[in-house]
């Protein structure tokens, strides 16, 4: 047989012939770093041994090939079946394209299994309309002689005008395709696409086709649609979800975009996605109001809650659980008898354990503070980037004109532009994940690794700043620092993906992906 | 195309009604708004209630379902407890809405929710609850809400 079975199986072995090959995302640069390669953890034996600890395999499919796969597998499963195409494609969406399962099933009860996705016994002859004297549709109680009407083999017929409204809504309005019954209540019995050929307008066979790829990828686990809007790929990735708490599967469609096969959100390697979810959903919850709950309010010493002084009154009393304390020194109320504007209360037990557990709690948010503001400034120093990036384009045109270099000799800064871009996004998410780390030996490593590409990426972001006309002087040296600056990315990645895959890493939170 | 059914569905209700459902049209020449008076099930305990209920057909109809809305307060996990009174289930969702759906049945499926709630498909978490676990809490409170709001 052909390789089709990789694809069903899940696994991408190097034999298939469509699809593009994808190789490592640093290009050339990464060459250097091949000999102290370690060996990848996960299953497959016939990994090519050059790849990086942070990098998985993937292909990525257009739409017409992801249409040759499923006609490619309703051919076999059809011959096996001895069923027509239309009826297999129908059995094979109600299964989720798991046909090992349909053959097995099939061969053990046909009759039911045909039942059970909505199709009867013998579905071979080709549909037709008809007219039935005497006919009345019982959607729009027309029952005018003439009248045109269509039934599927469970014979509920319906005129021609109801079968195209009903379909036309399916389709446009609930964008729903492989999973369409027949209009009778309680009938569960599936559209087939013969029906649609012989009912429907092309327009909404093109949008029909659309969606049944769509549910084939939508079915499949390790099939993903790029989420970048408009683009039409499908990327084909063998991670299962219990793997991502030790790989960060980031793949880079043929649009170029770049995303994680796992969550499909924007590239945010080196942090597992499991991370990249808490830290977005503690990010929205709490960054917006903490640097403003750190300058104004305090904690209770009893319960914690956090307390904003609305009043000049010292006198604090919590509203939740009625503590009174002083504002100034944190103690308690009642030891201040009636001397409170000395505040002489300083030695106070009450007071030193209510400050302890303020310096506490103020710690923590400091903590999340610190690896906030950085992993923001990345995200916003990244759009500043790309604003200067569109400029860039110009600033090549003016080189241009202005050295007499070559369009060729210009593309320098489109590339360093791009690294910075990825370096950023990799900076960023280093400090949502430095957040959930837990010290360790292996973290100081880390933060050697981030503040090296740190300090390069903000060397050659500065270059970006130079005035055009002395860019071309600046050229080989922006050239060094971008080869630097992914030289630095791809050492940091390569060492926490391989720490993440040897469980090396300790985190304060639980990261095992949960379903 | 769907005046000819809707005057149908409304002519053959008028013609044979259903058992304890009214059925009159606020304004004559709006066919897609229904005022519908149902009166509460003997033996549930909505008994000896009337309760008035508003069914708007789109106007997609019978494409696209009806949507069902109790103007009188009920006690009653599937009908939120609020101004709409509103309910979403069964046929009445849109993906398990077929076009052959008539009007009838779904009037008689409201008013088989009258006797039996299905706490499981509940809008109103809460009184689902009470209804699985406090039967006779649930009946109380349905009870006094009938009097107090649905009284003939």
């Amino acid at each position: 047989m052909d390789s089709d079975d990789d694809f069903m199986s899940g696994h991408s072995s190097g034999d298939e012939d469509f699809g593009l090959e994808v190789e490592s995302d640093d290009g050339s640069l990464g060459d250097d770093f091949d000999e102290d390669e370690p060996d990848v953890g996960f299953s497959q034996k016939d990994l090519k041994p050059a790849k990086k600890a942070y990098e998985v395999d993937y292909k990525i499919y257009s739409p017409s090939e992801i249409q040759a796969h499923q006609d490619k597998q309703i051919g076999e499963v059809s011959a096996v079946l001895g069923q027509p195409a239309e009826a297999t494609a129908i059995l094979l969406r109600h299964l989720r394209w798991n046909k090992e399962r349909l053959i097995d099933l099939y061969m053990d009860r046909p009759e039911h299994v045909l039942e059970e996705a909505g199709l009867g016994p013998n579905t071979t002859t080709n549909p037709q309309t008809r007219v039935i004297k005497g006919f009345a549709c019982d959607i729009c109680c027309e029952d005018s002689p003439g009248l045109e009407s269509y039934a599927l083999r469970c014979g509920h017929r319906y005129c021609v005008d109801c079968y195209r409204q009903y379909l036309a809504q399916k389709i446009k309005d609930e964008g729903e395709a492989a999973r369409i019954q027949c209009p009778t209540a309680g009938c569960n019995r599936i559209v087939d696409s013969k029906t649609l050929d012989l009912l429907v307008a092309s327009d909404l066979k093109n949008r029909y086709q659309v969606l049944l790829t769509r549910t084939y990828v939508d079915d499949k686990e390790h099939l993903k649609w790029c989420p970048a809007p408009n683009c039409e790929y499908a990327v084909d990735c063998v991670i299962k979800r219990k793997e991502l708490d030790k790989i960060v599967p980031t793949v880079c469609c043929a649009c170029k975009h770049r995303f994680c096969f796992g969550c499909t959100l924007n590239d945010h390697q080196p942090a597992a996605c499991s991370l990249v979810k808490m830290w977005v959903k503690k990010c929205e919850d709490d960054s917006e109001t903490a640097n403003w709950i750190n300058a104004n309010t305090k904690e209770c010493p009893k319960c914690s809650s956090t307390i904003e002084k609305n009043g000049g009154c010292n006198h604090m009393t919590c509203r939740k659980c009625k503590y009174e304390f002083c504002w100034i020194c944190m103690g308690l109320w009642s030891e201040h008898g009636t001397s409170w504007y000395n505040c002489n209360r300083f030695e106070e037990k009450s007071g030193s354990d209510g400050r302890d557990a303020q310096a506490r709690s103020r710690q923590s948010l400091e903590r999340y503070l610190h690896y906030y503001n950085r992993y923001a400034n990345h995200e916003q120093s990244a759009k500043l980037d790309k604003d200067l990036y569109q400029k860039t384009q110009k600033k090549m045109m003016n080189l241009q004109t202005a050295s007499g270099m070559s369009w060729i000799e210009v593309q320098f800064l489109d590339t360093a532009s791009h690294a910075l871009q990825l370096c950023r996004q990799t900076l960023k998410w280093t400090y949502a994940f430095a957040y959930y780390l837990q010290r360790n030996n292996f973290t100081e490593i880390f933060e050697q690794n981030q503040k090296d590409l740190e300090m390069a990426v903000e060397n050659l972001s500065e270059m970006f700043e130079k005035p055009t006309t002395e860019l071309a002087d600046l050229r080989v040296d922006i050239l060094d620092k971008t080869s630097y600056c992914n030289k630095r990315r791809v050492i940091l990645l390569d060492d926490t993906a391989q720490n993440l895959k040897d469980g090396e890493w300790k985190f304060n939170v639980d990261i095992s992906s949960k379903a | 195309m769907s005046q000819k059914r809707i005057a149908k569905e409304f002519g053959d209700l008028q013609k044979t009604p259903l058992d304890g459902i009214k059925i009159i049209l606020p304004n004559e020449a709006d066919m897609l708004q229904w005022q519908i008076t149902m009166e509460g099930p003997k033996g549930s305990a909505y008994e000896g209630g009337n309760f008035v209920l508003s069914l708007s057909l789109p106007k997609e109809y019978p494409f696209k379902p009806p949507t069902l809305s109790f103007k009188t307060k009920i006690y009653h996990p599937n009908v939120t407890n609020d101004d709409k009174g509103s309910m979403c289930l069964g046929l009445l969702r849109p993906d398990e809405w077929k076009p052959s759906s008539k009007i009838d049945t779904v009037l008689e499926f409201a008013r088989g929710l009258l006797v039996d709630p299905q706490p499981d498909d509940a809008v109103e978490q809460g009184i689902a609850r009470e209804y699985r676990e406090n039967r006779k809490e649930f009946l109380k409170t349905a009870k006094a809400w009938v009097k107090q709001y649905a009284k003939k």
